[in-house]
């Protein structure tokens, strides 16, 4: 998602790297592409500004100039600061009122309905009792697209079709609310321009009603020099909380989420990653600068990992691993257990250094070797996955012929499976070396 | 509002900005140091016109000061030549078959307003005196069908769709088939919000567009990318992306009434040629205007106005 922004970074770091000696000068030079490549990353150029000269001010500091590489304590100085931009922990939302009130506020198609019917999804996970309601009166059908994602969700929808006053729409759902048991209240409300007054209005009146807990500006990704004017004509007619950033799956640069933490000093909470009401997660700003800064975001592909595989099983896989007894049933296997992950270029995009990789690899091709792979092996009957020594002649041809593909194809997976069981081997004895290192190198490469 | 005071009226604020911040540069400064001319770069970049396009203009105004010397500088009229320069100044209206249906493709990545953009190009072309049907491809998001086919019965103009969750394509299919039949002059497609990352998504597109040229020798004649104006710089890898996968033949900025920019537009029309047909400046059917670059360029640097 911030592919651009990381290589670019990655580019001007790689200058940096090389310095025994830092001066003024070339730290000046260095940090110009790294101005150059925020402002081309779309962050305001006032907060890009403000970015480079506190680098600026510490990289100069003396500590720097004496410690044994200047360039890469610079990079941690970039690092920090950016943490620091982006906001330095994860903020939950206080939910604390009965019914708690929630308000997505936002330009025309930011994503408040989607991001309204993701929250709620969220939030009944977490044990809360939601309730949508829909208050965009203005979009044609906006009314019908809630009702529908929260039909998928399984969440009740407050819908007055018809009704275009949205504070009675609002004294309705919160009425509903108390009747219904629903403890928190999430109001999807219409897309308007932060400089329209009538309509700011009207979602004031609607915040002094309902006096929600949190109000939260939903706002897309992929937004240029505007999101500062977005979030600061927010902010200032209704106090935003926090703000929620969509459309992270994109190659949107991603400048609009180091600018709205850096002027309205409100926290981003929530991002949402996908079109599936599943893709949204809490935002981390530590491991965003990360991933930015093209060092991977492990965190985040480790708890993905955790919720997609069965512990036991990985830890059976382990053992096998180690002992180099992998089969081709394992093989099988784990490309299901990847698949699950999620499509690779998004598992790749967050280990270190693997935007750079992305680049150039046609990944669809590849998952579509993964699934032909995953063919062959489907064709081969249990004691041939167990034991591929017996694969003779006759049963290639008969598995070749069983997934529709040439006995050479068949071949080279298995080849393949062959080097992968080396690897593993040879992984099982050096892994207590590599524990120590921190870290296996990357198995996903072809 | 006349359509020449509307459009204007929606790039007030881009222009008004622009032109604020340039004269304070200039007047402040008025020899062109180092500095004066990075606080240009930084209005520039602020108005979303990208690094190119920025330093193409500050490299135009170097150039002049350094022939013209610091009287005669007019900033605004070198920075708006190069705009128009940039964005080619024939204007382009919608594309027409001489015979038969013109199928009119649009396209985008989720929440620009093609849904709207489709309608106000309905209404447009009823407008002329011609017929036009809509087709509502987009299956995919919730109660987009609902959305177009509400916009259908405000406008009178006749909505395919099919059921949700349906093959894009099938719909295309039959809304081309329908549209023959009933000897419309253009149909819109109507298609699905999708990131241009998305390999899986780009390919669906790909084939909505083999089916209609199946249907309809030549289809779809015309292929708009709607961008939304709030859009920063990845507005040209969407650009890029879905000129790439489905030959665009035109751009349709939509929102432009509400940002106080709306810049990128010149850097897309400066890489890949794209004419930019139509400017969405509101929520109304009629709010749809035909783009005229020598305007648009004018509009965004002119004194006059502020």
């Amino acid at each position: 998602m911030f592919d651009t922004l990381s290589s670019k970074l990655q580019n001007a770091f790689k200058n940096l790297r090389g310095l025994g000696k830092i001066s003024e000068a070339n730290v000046a030079d260095s940090l110009r592409e790294v101005r150059l490549a925020l402002l081309e990353a779309d962050v305001n150029f006032k907060v890009a500004r403000d970015f480079i000269e506190r680098v600026k001010t510490k990289a100069l500091g003396q500590e720097v100039i004496q410690s044994i590489q200047p360039g890469q304590q610079i990079i941690k100085i970039i690092h920090d600061e950016l943490v620091e931009l982006l906001g330095s922990a994860n903020d939950g939302l206080n939910l604390s009122g009965n019914p708690a009130c929630v308000l997505m506020v936002g330009l025309h198609g930011s994503g408040k309905t989607t991001s309204s019917a993701k929250l709620a999804r969220l939030l009944l996970k977490q044990g809360r009792t939601p309730l949508l309601v829909a208050a965009d009166v203005f979009r044609p059908a906006a009314m019908d697209q809630l009702e529908t994602l929260g039909k998928q969700v399984e969440i009740p929808v407050f819908v007055r079709k018809g009704e275009t006053d949205v504070l009675k729409i609002a004294r309705g759902a919160l009425e509903y609310a108390k009747e219904n048991n629903r403890n928190t209240l999430i109001f999807d409300t219409a897309g308007r321009l932060q400089i329209d007054e009538p309509l700011v209005q009207e979602l004031v009146r609607l915040r002094d009603l309902v006096k929600p807990q949190e109000i939260l500006l939903v706002l897309d990704a992929a937004t240029g020099q505007e999101a500062v004017n977005v979030a600061t004509h927010f902010d200032q007619a209704l106090t935003i909380t926090g703000s929620i950033l969509t459309k992270l799956d994109g190659d949107a640069r991603g400048g609009a989420a180091l600018s709205l933490k850096a002027v309205t000093g409100k926290p981003i909470k929530l991002a949402g990653t996908g079109e599936k009401v599943e893709e949204f997660e809490p935002f981390h700003p530590d491991r965003m600068a990360s991933r930015i800064l093209g060092m991977g975001d492990v965190v985040s592909l480790v708890e993905r990992a955790a919720e997609a595989v069965d512990i036991d099983e990985a830890k059976r896989m382990e053992e096998k691993m180690r002992k180099g007894q992998f089969t081709l049933e394992d093989f099988l296997e784990q490309f299901r257990q990847m698949k699950k992950l999620g499509p690779l270029e998004s598992i790749i995009g967050m280990l270190p250094g693997g935007s750079d990789m992305l680049k150039g690899a046609d990944l669809g091709k590849q998952e579509k070797e993964f699934r032909r792979m995953e063919g062959m092996i489907c064709a081969m009957t249990p004691k041939e996955r167990q034991q591929p020594q017996i694969l003779n002649a006759k049963r290639r041809i008969r598995i070749a012929k069983g997934s529709g593909v040439s006995v050479t194809e068949l071949n080279t997976m298995l080849n393949k499976f062959y080097q992968m069981q080396q690897m593993m081997k040879k992984m099982g004895k050096f892994q207590r070396m590599m524990m120590k290192r921190g870290g296996m190198p990357g198995m996903l490469g072809s | 509002m006349g359509l020449f005071e509307k459009f204007k009226a929606g790039l007030q604020k881009t222009h008004a900005k622009l032109t604020h911040e340039i004269k304070r540069i200039v007047t402040r400064s008025p020899k062109l140091t180092e500095e004066s001319l990075e606080e240009l770069e930084a209005a520039l970049i602020g108005a979303d016109l990208g690094m190119e396009m920025t330093e193409q203009i500050i490299a135009a105004v170097k150039k002049a000061y350094e022939t013209q010397g610091s009287n005669g500088v007019d900033v605004f009229g070198v920075a708006s030549a190069e705009v128009a320069r940039s964005l080619g100044s024939t204007p382009a209206g919608l594309r027409k078959q001489e015979h038969g249906l013109t199928v009119v493709s649009v396209v985008g990545v989720n929440g620009t307003g093609k849904t709207t953009t489709s309608a106000k190009l309905a209404h447009r072309v009823q407008a002329e005196g011609r017929t036009a049907m809509l087709a509502a491809c987009d299956t995919f998001r919730a109660a987009a069908i609902e959305q177009l086919k509400l916009w259908g019965q405000r406008l009178k103009v006749p909505v395919v769709a099919g059921a949700d969750k349906a093959d894009p394509a099938a719909v295309a299919h039959d809304a081309i088939a329908a549209a023959t039949a009933r000897n419309a002059d253009y149909l819109f497609v109507d298609t699905a919000g999708r990131l241009h990352t998305k390999h899986n998504l780009m390919q669906e597109l790909q084939k909505v567009h083999r089916v209609m040229g199946k249907q309809s020798p030549g289809a779809p004649h015309e292929v708009l990318l709607v961008l939304d104006a709030t859009t920063g710089m990845n507005a040209l890898n969407q650009a890029r992306e879905f000129h790439k996968a489905v030959q665009l033949t035109g751009l349709v900025v939509t929102k432009l009434d509400g940002t106080s920019k709306g810049g990128m537009v010149v850097a897309i029309q400066k890489e890949l040629g794209l004419p930019i047909k139509f400017i969405g400046l509101g929520e109304q059917a009629d709010d749809l205007q035909a783009f005229d670059a020598t305007q648009y360029a004018e509009a965004l640097f002119s004194e006059k106005d502020v």
